[in-house]
């Protein structure tokens, strides 16, 4: 049992000053992806069924190529940062902060080996 | 971790079915949430039956009517009955609202009565609001000035009092934290939406020298930016409302002071 005021216990450690660049961010990223997305599913549904050196060579446009690590890179990234929302309102503790880690651990390593496959495609 | 069932000594049982009123020809049933502290059982729904030619249109005059005339022991809170002071905040029909301004003939079928969600009950239909009245307190809702105070009154233009209209109107009553699932889960740590809108409501006052100072104190993933604009604030708020735009408010400040 612990006596603590109402008071002390609704002040809790105080603010972390912290929050408003994640919240700036993922809007950003938000509308980005918005805009990036569609134009990715269009170039992908555009490939499908075509011959692979035909899709290869549309990755290994630069626009495209662009498209596709961009689309990697922010989606994993507003991925990474969402699930630390959602880790933060359900979990606890040890197990919040377990989760955090390997969600991050999940999503850099995804996006590290999409570009290196894009790298290989593209270049 | 979130918990979704409640916890073994919580779960409602069926409570004790009260006898018709004799001779009353239009009689509406209610189903009331019942939990004492003293007898170490668990909640219940007792179920009355009251006649509505001989009760006010509103529910708080049902649960008056139950209260005066079958189970002295039914506990609530009431003061105003007028939707001024907050005090009948319950849920009724699965709606956070005050049971003083909530009309009868708004509900179709038996009338479900339950205390305000995912608080601590004290009895009844009571909940313990210490915490939450604590996270008001910590927002410092009172004019910060560090200007000494002028020989008659802090002057204040038309303009920038209406920018306070929807905001000073909030009776503490607790419908909105209490329907916001952020706070259901996080309510330790994150503010809540009644909370949020006070501080919004003393961050906006032109006469106020703190609003740095305010928004540093909000500045946290948790205090604040556990609101994930779910909205339910601003629909079941009696007052109509709307603490969501208080809160998107804040918001805004806190990326125009960064970006």
């Amino acid at each position: 049992m612990h006596f603590i005021t109402p008071r002390k216990r609704a002040k809790g450690k105080g603010a972390a000053h912290a929050g408003t660049g994640h919240h700036w961010y993922m809007t950003v990223s938000g509308v980005g992806l918005a805009l990036i997305v569609p134009a990715f599913i269009y170039v992908v549904g555009s490939t499908l069924g075509r011959p692979r050196e035909e899709v290869l060579a549309t990755f290994s446009d630069p626009i495209i190529a662009i498209l596709t690590g961009l689309v990697l890179f922010v989606g994993l990234n507003h991925f990474r940062l969402g699930a630390h929302t959602l880790f933060e309102d359900y979990a606890r503790g040890v197990t919040r902060k377990a989760l955090i880690i390997a969600v991050d651990v999940l999503s850099y390593g995804l996006t590290a080996t999409g570009l290196f496959a894009l790298a290989k495609i593209a270049l | 971790m979130v918990q979704f069932r409640l916890p073994k000594n919580s779960r409602i049982t069926t409570g004790k079915t009260w006898p018709k009123p004799e001779g009353a020809s239009n009689v509406r049933k209610f189903q009331v949430y019942r939990w004492n502290p003293d007898d170490g059982e668990n909640p219940r729904v007792d179920t009355y039956f009251v006649d509505m030619d001989t009760c006010g249109p509103m529910v708080l005059d049902a649960l008056i009517k139950i209260k005066n005339e079958i189970d002295p022991t039914l506990t609530f809170r009431r003061s105003c009955r007028e939707g001024i002071c907050g005090s009948c905040a319950m849920n009724i029909d699965g709606i956070n609202t005050l049971a003083c301004t909530y009309g009868m003939d708004e509900i179709k079928g038996d009338v479900k009565i339950y205390p305000l969600p995912h608080m601590p009950v004290v009895k009844d239909l009571i909940p313990d609001l210490t915490h939450f009245y604590a996270q008001h307190a910590t927002v410092k809702p009172w004019l910060e000035t560090e200007t000494n105070a002028p020989q008659k009154e802090w002057k204040q233009s038309i303009e920038d009092r209406e920018k306070l209209d929807g905001l000073y109107e909030c009776i503490m009553c607790a419908c909105c934290s209490t329907s916001c699932p952020s706070y259901w889960w996080n309510s330790d740590r994150y503010l809540g939406p009644a909370a949020l809108l006070h501080a919004y409501r003393w961050i906006i006052d032109s006469r106020d020298e703190a609003t740095g100072e305010r928004l540093d104190d909000l500045e946290d993933p948790f205090k604040l930016y556990r609101c994930h604009t779910i909205m339910n604030c601003a629909k079941t708020c009696p007052k109509d409302l709307n603490p969501a735009r208080a809160i998107a408010n804040i918001k805004k400040m806190m990326v125009d002071r960064t970006v």
